[in-house]
């Protein structure tokens, strides 16, 4: 046994920080009363889902009776997730190297170029879908220029955390050796990150197809279009086949993407 | 207990026809007092010079002055015929091309093979895709590179990745690396820290043999007495801020080293 009386179980805190505290928790209870759905609505609406006249009763069984349309909507749909994803992370090389502490000519471009990459993330991709729709017109096009303005945005911040956090010193050797600008980012910067690139660029491919899928119900192409028309039309059983080749897509997607993580890192 | 005997100062170095390097007045601070403090001295060329003192120095910070990887305060340094301050963008450059540096640590890019890394050195000369990696880099430049290689005995080592090397192996990868910059001068920061003392004697062999058969200047920090001793042919010893001890090795001892370290914290 100590003399020492033990220490008391909790911190006193400031009048401002209980002030803080208040203000979180007021925060918190107001937005669920202004927007959590009543419990009574919910429960009726969680029974009419299960009637035999319900979206859920009325989806099954699945109908692949339009299983090829369907599989070449599904093909656009993954062609505008890679071509939409490929373009997005070739453009966030140059947008992150700008952003880069160490590795951008000045302090005005490296603000500039991280502005960018915040505006492009911020945005989310069926706004991007919605203006491109306005640019380019109804389409997978549409699709690819959303996906690929949100993939500068996803892969810019990550590749020049990736750049920050590489050891300056084979980078201060071949600044030392008198090495350009763009050949020390290539012969020294890029074999560092190479891990942390393709990590990224999967994980974006990955977002990219489920993105896409989404996108179609504003009418940037692909598979969503017909998902959107057949809950538009009631045919739930379809819409079901299409949800669940959309998944079997995503999974295999993802599979694929993790066996290449697991090779090449 | 006395202090060391120094040898006459002579900012031309004991046997030097025209300096390679001269340093005057040089000064460095960063926040509070200054860290070198009116540096000077001259080397001729084709010497083995040792530059020692104390942790925290300043003896890296000197080396990184001489070619502006850090930018000095004050004073001149005009090195192989240059003045170092004075040069622009493009010309630092072409002049950090000439000086061959070996660091500490080898920093090398670890995820590439050790040939690769060597190419790398032709950056100095050359730029474009050919030089950033050797499957792109011409006939003639891969053909140097394994030269390099074979230089420091890891010719059949050219396509092992540089982090599965061991220390020794990515010291020498690095003076290879140097070697291909073919540079007038080097400078060589504690080459031997982080080695067994067998490699360690090895690289600074090899450094050594650099200035002996090529006539290259070599200016090299090392806190190894014995190193210092061997392999060099004149010893600065730098201590607040000022070089406080130019001797010739062959008129060095242990001892007279020991009182120098011993002595230079004395008012």
């Amino acid at each position: 046994m100590t003399d020492f009386p033990a220490p008391p179980r909790f911190r006193h805190r400031s009048l401002p920080e209980y002030a803080a505290l208040l203000l979180v928790l007021a925060l918190i209870i107001s937005s669920l009363v202004a927007t959590a759905p009543a419990l009574d609505k919910l429960g009726r609406g969680i029974a009419r889902l299960f009637s035999p006249s319900g979206m859920l009763v009325q989806m099954f069984p699945p109908d692949f009776s339009r299983v090829v349309p369907i599989s070449w909507k599904l093909l656009e749909t993954l062609q505008m997730a890679v071509a939409g994803c490929f373009l997005g992370l070739l453009l966030a090389v140059p947008f992150a190297i700008l952003a880069t502490d160490r590795l951008s000519p000045s302090p005005i471009i490296r603000h500039a170029a991280r502005g960018v990459i915040a505006l492009f993330r911020t945005v989310p991709d069926l706004v991007w879908a919605i203006i491109f729709i306005i640019i380019v017109g109804l389409g997978p096009a549409a699709g690819v220029m959303a996906i690929m303005v949100d993939k500068i945005g996803f892969a810019g911040r990550f590749f020049a955390e990736a750049m920050e956090e590489t050891d300056p010193g084979p980078q201060d050797a071949l600044r030392a050796i008198g090495a350009s600008r763009l050949g020390l980012i290539v012969s020294s910067v890029f074999p560092a990150c190479l891990p942390s690139f393709t990590a990224t660029s999967l994980f974006a491919l990955e977002k990219s197809v489920r993105g896409s899928a989404a996108l179609g119900l504003v009418g940037a192409g692909g598979i969503g279009v017909d998902l959107k028309v057949a809950f538009d039309l009631f045919n739930y059983d379809e819409a079901l086949a299409i949800i669940l080749m959309m998944l079997a897509l995503v999974i295999a997607v993802e599979q694929g993407s993790g066996w290449i993580r697991r090779k090449l890192i | 207990m006395n202090a060391p005997r120094l040898a006459e100062r002579s900012l031309t170095g004991p046997t030097s026809p025209g300096p390679v390097l001269t340093v005057t007045g040089l000064v460095k601070s960063f926040d509070g007092p200054p860290i070198l403090n009116g540096v000077a001295f001259a080397l001729a060329p084709g010497q083995s010079t040792a530059l020692i003192g104390a942790n925290g120095s300043g003896k890296s910070t000197l080396l990184k002055c001489l070619i502006r990887l850090i930018e000095p305060t004050e004073g001149r340094i005009e090195m192989l015929g240059r003045d170092v301050q004075a040069l622009g963008p493009r010309d630092l450059r072409s002049f950090r091309a000439q000086v061959g540096i070996v660091w500490q640590r080898h920093n090398l890019v670890p995820r590439l093979c050790a040939l690769s890394n060597v190419v790398h050195g032709v950056q100095a000369r050359l730029s474009g895709p050919r030089v950033w990696f050797q499957a792109l880099a011409p006939a003639e430049v891969r053909a140097e590179a394994m030269a390099c290689l074979d230089r420091v005995g890891l010719a059949d080592r050219a396509l092992t990745r540089v982090d599965s090397l061991s220390g020794g192996q990515q010291q020498r990868v690095a003076i290879a690396r140097m070697l291909m910059q073919r540079p007038a001068f080097i400078l060589a920061d504690e080459p031997d820290a982080s080695l067994d003392p067998q490699t360690g004697e090895e690289v600074m062999a090899l450094l050594l043999g650099l200035v002996r058969e090529k006539g290259i200047s070599l200016l090299m920090i090392s806190h190894r007495m014995e190193h210092t001793l061997e392999f060099s042919d004149r010893i600065l010893g730098l201590a607040r801020g000022r070089i406080a001890l130019d001797m010739a090795t062959f008129a060095a001892d242990a001892a007279s080293l020991r009182r120098f370290f011993d002595h230079q914290d004395a008012p």
